[in-house]
């Protein structure tokens, strides 16, 4: 289709350097894990990247005691501007180091460096330096004149954007006078791992972020472990429910960030080429790896064809390939499990009798790949129209009216976020106020910032991350 | 009450659901003293049905709870207070011999709970601007986030606290937009039942509060593993029922308001933290240009 080829134009993977093995980072030192060590791969190329030290119920159980002994002596003591002296100069530390957090995230995750570089570094660092500025005015955040930190967090997060969601959890635990104890995903701990050599560049006292990594045992073992006082986790609806059930009954704050199924509404009067442009970014957005991404197209009965014809128009020129080429639109899917899981799902959607899709085009013959992928005559029955398929994967269904569009889109046990595309500003207010989800994007999608609260309405969760209110869940007030 | 050559008319104490006093369809009641035990009522005793029943109710009574302008809930609370003024003497009667308190002491608490209603009466249009606003991000966007409503909440009133209590724990789902399956007080459930009447009479839709006069030990179990109850205050539930009630909650991932250690002194000022349980924000964005 296109007049030129591209010439490959990749970012060099020099710039990182990456060691033999990693230990865990307890109480400021790199230290052995006493579990069965875990290779972390590229999943572009299958190549083995490092081994990774993987954490038992006592390496946690370390780690959270340094994290109780820094809250107790340094990190809680200390005066708030100077707790967020130390997070200005973290944010400081991951912009200098920006390229360098860019390729690695992208050779671990497989996203591409387009994207680590323009979103995922960029968003780490302003979580950091937004939040520094919160943590001496913590009076103001609407807890009353002395809200209190909880002590120590235990901290879980996904492998889809690795460093950015360790930020949006280290980062407003620290400022409101927290200690951390997070637990990275067992396919991508390498960005988190120097992380812990960005906090030791800043000095910041042993103990206060403690980093363990393992797969699902060494989370497990954060949730459960009795002096964890708040537990912040990002995942899968399943394990959230499992890690509700684990703290009822304790006196631990939780606060779950979880799946989604979001609709991305496009009405008859919406300028046809920036939709479909959002469709495109709602969706293949780190290869549909986001718990928000705009799986379920709703588009208006009466422009549906002209839609999907100008979407698998677009759709042909997205580059599919190595995550380090500047050019990559789509990278690798992250793991083996995760293409198991996308292609079960998009086997039974056909199966189902849905319609299936794909672009002409050859994926890399090693590595985990998926091709952006479209179902048209998807009805809300369909498996590929209620499960979270956290892929490349978009379902298409239509609708008449805008109550039908309301009713279609909440037709989920998720509400994280949804996406509406019109001219008309009244209806644009009026559908944002009948969804019931937590971030609602109209004319754009998938844009995060700091100083906007993130988070779902049913299934998907509880909580909000980002703003006023991510500080709030690791305060409490006087009437707390 | 009665005068001296006149057989008093006894009230029937029944359940309260989309608006209507029905008995339990179980055909459950049980015998409610006062605080020396003497009888003072047999109340209907809830059963799950009723219990799927007014859930039913707030379920249907939601999307115009919780569409109507924040004035207008207000001014809805506010009347709410104002009936409750007018059975005053009635209120303080059953709470004096529910809650075996002294004549002043159950006025203090009429007092408050109406006084209560007024607080949160003024607070339903002040939310969105103190939990809410717009939000400063780095690009050409307009964003802000708004409180709302999570839903259909299952509130497990107090035991000890039968009015005082009740409206502290109800109050505030109603103004922030909710609706709301009440299990009341087991022992204490007459005021309840009064506060129902009230309701029923202050232009509060039916099926905005549903009341049930029953076992929370027993109720709570069906509410918290609910697919269609958006959030359980387990104040009210009994000590050894609360862990397995948030467990059974986390099943559909409900947002909890966990039991406290003791039952909280309710004349205390309220604060939000009754409030942002039940609240969830939304984020909207748009993009600024020509």
């Amino acid at each position: 289709m296109s007049v030129f080829e591209y010439a490959p134009a990749p970012e060099s993977r020099s710039i990182v350097d990456i060691a033999p093995s990693y230990g865990l980072f307890v109480d400021g030192e790199f230290v052995d894990g006493t579990g069965e060590p875990f290779d972390s791969i590229n999943p572009a190329t299958e190549e083995v990247l490092t081994k990774v030290a993987s954490g038992s119920a006592a390496d946690v159980d370390r780690a959270v005691r340094a994290a109780r002994r820094a809250f107790e002596r340094t990190w809680g003591p200390m005066r708030p501007a100077d707790r967020g002296k130390y997070l200005f100069r973290i944010a400081r530390l991951l912009q200098e180091r920006a390229r360098e957090f860019a390729v690695l995230e992208s050779l671990d995750n497989g996203k591409p460096i387009r994207e680590s570089r323009d979103v995922d570094v960029p968003l780490a660092a302003a979580h950091f330096f937004y939040y520094a500025g919160w943590a001496d005015k913590l009076e103001h955040v609407g807890l009353g004149t002395q809200p209190r930190p909880l002590g120590v967090a235990g901290q879980v997060i996904p492998w889809n954007f690795p460093l950015m969601m360790l930020a949006w959890k280290v980062a407003p635990a620290l400022a409101a006078g927290n200690t951390v104890v997070l637990k990275p995903a067992e396919t991508t701990p390498l960005t988190a791992l120097l992380f812990a050599e960005v906090c030791r560049q800043a000095d910041l006292p042993a103990g206060v972020v403690n980093i363990v990594t393992g797969a699902g045992d060494t989370g497990r073992a954060v949730v459960e472990h009795a002096d964890v006082d708040k537990v912040a986790f990002t995942g899968s609806t399943d394990v959230g429910r499992q890690i509700a059930r684990a703290v009822a009954g304790t006196r631990k704050k939780l606060t779950l960030e979880l799946g989604g199924k979001a609709a991305n509404i496009v009405f008859d009067d919406a300028p046809i080429d920036q939709a479909v442009e959002g469709i495109v970014q709602g969706i293949f957005f780190n290869q549909g790896h986001v718990c928000c991404a705009g799986s379920r197209l709703l588009v208006q009965e009466s422009i549906h064809d002209e839609v999907i014809a100008a979407l698998q128009r677009r759709i042909g020129t997205l580059r599919v390939g190595d995550p380090l080429d500047k050019n990559t639109d789509i990278g690798a899917i992250n793991s083996a499990e995760q293409l198991a899981r996308i292609r079960e799902l998009s086997d039974i959607g056909e199966a189902e009798g849905a319609q299936r899709w794909q672009p002409a085009g050859d994926l890399p013959g090693r590595g985990f790949w998926f091709p952006p992928t479209v179902f048209t005559e998807v009805s809300p029955a369909h498996r590929i129209a209620r499960d979270e398929v956290f892929g490349p994967v978009l379902s298409v269904l239509t609708f008449r009216t805008p109550d039908e569009a309301v009713a279609k889109a909440n037709n989920s046990t998720y509400g994280l976020s949804a996406g509406i595309w019109s001219e008309k500003g009244s209806r644009i207010l009026k559908i944002a106020d009948q969804l019931r989800a937590g971030v609602v994007w109209a004319n754009t999608f998938n844009k995060f910032d700091p100083t906007s609260p993130f988070g779902g309405y049913k299934q998907s969760g509880y909580g909000r991350e980002g703003g006023r209110h991510g500080l709030a869940a690791y305060l409490k007030g006087a009437d707390q | 009450m009665i005068g001296n050559d006149r057989l008093a008319v006894r009230k029937t104490y029944k359940l309260y659901v989309g608006g209507a006093f029905p008995r339990s369809e179980s055909g459950r009641t049980y015998e409610v003293t006062d605080a020396k035990g003497h009888f003072l009522a047999n109340a209907a005793w809830a059963s799950r049905k009723d219990a799927r029943d007014a859930v039913v109710a707030a379920r249907g009574a939601f999307a115009k709870w919780s569409g109507a302008t924040a004035y207008n809930r207000g001014q809805v609370l506010y009347r709410v207070a104002e009936v409750m003024e007018g059975r005053h003497a009635q209120f303080c009667e059953e709470v004096a011999a529910g809650e075996g308190l002294s004549a002043s002491k159950a006025r203090a608490a009429v007092d408050a709970a109406i006084d209560r209603w007024v607080w949160y009466a003024g607070w339903t249009d002040k939310l969105a601007a103190v939990l809410g606003g717009a939000n400063p991000v780095a690009g050409p966007y307009f964003d802000f986030s708004t409180p709302e409503p999570t839903g259909v909440v299952a509130v497990l009133a107090p035991q000890q606290s039968s009015l005082l209590g009740l409206v502290s724990v109800l109050a505030p789902v109603l103004a922030t937009g909710n609706t709301a399956v009440v299990v009341t007080s087991k022992e204490r459930p007459l005021p309840a039942v009064t506060l129902a009447e009230v309701l029923a009479t202050s232009d509060v839709p039916g099926g905005v509060v549903n009341l049930l006069t029953g076992d929370a030990a027993e109720l709570g179990t069906w509410l918290a593993e609910h697919a269609d109850v958006d959030a359980v205050d387990l104040t009210g539930a009994p000590a050894h029922r609360a862990m397995e009630f948030e467990r059974e909650a986390a099943g559909t991932i409900k947002r909890v308001l966990r039991a406290p250690t003791a039952e909280p002194d309710w004349t205390a000022d309220p604060g939000l933290a009754r409030m942002t349980p039940f609240l969830e924000t939304k984020t909207v964005w748009h993009p600024i240009g020509l």
